[in-house]
């Protein structure tokens, strides 16, 4: 028989990590460097992503591919209501912006939960619609939400100002925010999971058909799952534009949730603690990569960078990804401390029979 | 609006229509033999236009023989990409094999950028690259329309009709049309599957390389994302016209070019949104008739 931990000790050990965690982000944010900083802000703001698409992509089985339009609503609203007024007066110069905006001027916490709300809320008008579709004509419709997103934003001169951007975006975001919501979302979508509503959510990810047959209202699931995701992408996209200062309707291009996507696929389609390290090991290996693109010498040949080299070797990545391990990281197992007391215990049985 | 300018209007909207329907073309027969929306040939019709423009300007090619290299070249990387990137997903969960799609689409665009660099090329006649007699304008009736136009549509209506000549009436084509239906079944009577797959992906990526080869005259130059709305305005017309049907894909391609032209020609202000129109449209179609205008309702077995 497996000895498996007591819910006691999982608890201390959970607490206990997350202690660990927040000591080093201290550390990191006292004495790491301004690059670091801004990596492990991204880091952060990347796993909200990863694990709100994750919910909608590989919990539900919603393959949706909207993600960039949520968040660019998240990352427009925010900036309209934290952007200082003689700031927003200097900014829209082809359209004044209208009247609500253009007067107001709120704290970012406030400014993050309407950009969150609001997302949810289109989330919301838009799943009824989409969600009566299924498998690649959804995934269709919702690339169409995204991108019709983007296009009314590069138009509407006189709430985004257009193609354009919004500039001079105060920079409210620090490690404090953005691990502090990375945390909330693990949390709030890791316990649905865990609930009934999260196994009712799995079971219509494999069968919806089936699922409906045992009594589960497959529709309103879907919605809550999709409000539920959208939610965090508008946060995260708050974050994002707090932190990088300047957003135009290209940075929510449909790449965008294509880095998401591949964060995703990298830690396992369906797995939670898969699509934190996926996004981890993408945002770190993205800098890694930067490499390519500047020049570097092996040996004593040298070669020149070439821009755009590091996107080439993200889609190969991606590609050989899917021909040869489907499964990514986690798979659409949990990292629980049961599978890390599994795991050791395991090896060291192993290590045990090779002694002998 | 007068009547001319309403004649107007209208051949340029079927040039539009036809350059779509060109490439509506490759993804509904791909959709329609694997079930796999290929987001990879909009980059496809982008690599037509550059295997086109490199030929005459680096291997000084006449225009038409670069174009006919164009087209096969385009066709043989259609071809490749299927081998490469599908055939060993074949039987992999759908999700798996439409995330590797999207994975070679991007995969296409950077390295596009790499290769061929990210600034526009100049496609226009005075590089050669097609002649300036295509610029001429014709005059009829007090419209000034260029020949470009009517040779457009005379290629589309040409390939067209070769496509429908194949698909109906040579062995090949009956092959694709077996193999849509069932593909163990076609197998079993004897036919090479992956071949007659491959071939598909070929005629596909050619049509797509006409259209591009078009699409970059029409809208004189190229750069490594030139295929992604064309691309995804196609894929909607396959969608909108029911995907898997190549009347359909059609249908859909001059639907989308008309009402694209006709939305912008009355409406002048909206011309901005333009791009979202075939969202609009696809929304509409997709609710209204999820299978699409010319689709089969297919029931779920359970």
């Amino acid at each position: 028989m497996e000895k498996s931990l007591s819910n006691s000790l999982k608890f201390i050990l959970t607490l206990a990590l997350i202690v660990v965690i927040g000591f080093l982000l201290f550390l990191a944010n006292k004495r790491a460097s301004e690059y670091v900083i801004l990596i492990l802000n991204l880091m952060a703001i990347n796993m909200i992503f990863a694990v709100s698409l994750t919910l909608i992509n590989g919990i539900t089985g919603i393959f949706s591919l909207g993600h960039a339009g949520f968040i660019a609503i998240g990352a427009y609203v925010s900036t309209l209501l934290t952007l200082p007024v003689a700031q927003k007066e200097m900014t829209f110069l082809i359209k004044p912006l209208i009247y609500p905006f253009n007067q107001i001027q709120m704290p970012f916490l406030p400014a993050t939960l309407i950009a969150g709300l609001v997302a949810a809320g289109f989330g919301y008008v838009v799943a009824a619609p989409s969600l009566r579709l299924i498998g690649d004509y959804l995934a269709i419709a919702t690339l169409g939400l995204g991108e019709t997103i983007r296009i009314i934003a590069n138009n509407a001169w006189s709430i985004t100002n257009g193609a354009l951007g919004l500039k001079a975006i105060p920079p409210y975001t620090n490690i404090y925010w953005s691990w502090g919501w990375a945390f909330v979302t693990v949390l709030v979508i890791a316990s649905l999971v865990k609930s009934s509503y999260g196994r009712a959510l799995k079971a219509i990810r494999e069968d919806p058909i089936a699922a409906k047959a045992m009594g589960i209202n497959v529709f309103s699931h879907q919605v809550v799952s999709f409000v539920l995701g959208s939610f965090f992408a508008g946060v995260g996209g708050a974050l994002w534009a707090h932190l990088i200062t300047t957003i135009d309707p290209k940075s929510f291009a449909f790449s965008k949730t294509f880095e998401i996507l591949i964060m995703a696929v990298l830690g396992g389609l369906g797995s939670i603690s898969g699509a934190i390290i996926g996004a981890s090991i993408y945002t770190v290996g993205l800098e890694f990569l930067r490499v390519l693109e500047s020049p570097f010498k092996i040996w004593f040949i040298n070669f020149p960078g070439i821009p755009g080299m590091r996107m080439v070797v993200l889609s190969i990545m991606l590609i050989v990804l899917m021909l040869f391990w489907q499964r990514g990281i986690m798979g659409r197992d949990e990292l629980t401390w049961d599978l890390i007391y599994k795991l050791f215990t395991k090896s060291a049985r192993r290590r045990g029979v090779v002694d002998e | 609006m007068s009547l001319a300018g309403f004649f107007q209007h209208l051949v340029n909207a079927l040039s539009l229509g036809g350059i779509y329907a060109l490439i509506a073309i490759g993804y509904t027969m791909v959709y329609g033999i694997l079930r796999l929306i290929n987001f990879a040939h909009g980059d496809v019709f982008t690599y037509g236009i550059y295997f086109a423009f490199y030929a005459v300007v680096l291997f000084l090619m006449p225009w038409w023989v670069a174009f006919v290299f164009s087209i096969f070249a385009t066709a043989f990387l259609g071809a490749f990409i299927e081998r490469i990137a599908y055939r060993p997903l074949r039987n992999a969960p759908r999700i798996s094999a439409l995330i590797t799609a999207i994975g070679v689409s991007f995969f296409l665009e950077n390295f596009a950028i790499v290769a061929f660099g990210g600034r526009a090329k100049s496609f226009n006649p005075q590089t050669g690259i097609y002649p300036t007699s295509f610029l001429n304008m014709i005059n009829i009736g007090g419209v000034r329309i260029p020949v470009l136009t009517f040779i457009t549509i005379g290629i589309v209506i040409a390939a067209l009709v070769l496509l429908i000549w194949i698909v109906y009436k040579t062995k090949i084509g009956m092959a694709m049309r077996a193999i849509s239906k069932d593909i163990p079944t076609t197998k079993l009577m004897g036919v090479n599957a992956d071949r007659v797959v491959s071939f598909t992906f070929m005629l596909g990526s050619g049509l797509a390389a006409i259209g591009g080869i078009l699409w970059a005259m029409k809208y004189p130059q190229v750069y490594p994302y030139t295929g992604m709305i064309p691309g995804l305005k196609a894929f909607i017309a396959a969608v909108v016209g029911g995907i898997g049907s190549i009347q359909g894909a059609m249908v859909g391609g001059f639907i989308l070019g008309i009402s694209e032209i006709m939305i912008v020609a009355f409406v002048p202000s909206l011309a901005g949104y333009r791009d979202a129109f075939a969202y609009a449209i696809l929304l509409f179609v997709l609710l209204v008739k999820p299978t699409g205008i010319l689709g089969v309702e297919v029931s779920e077995k359970v």
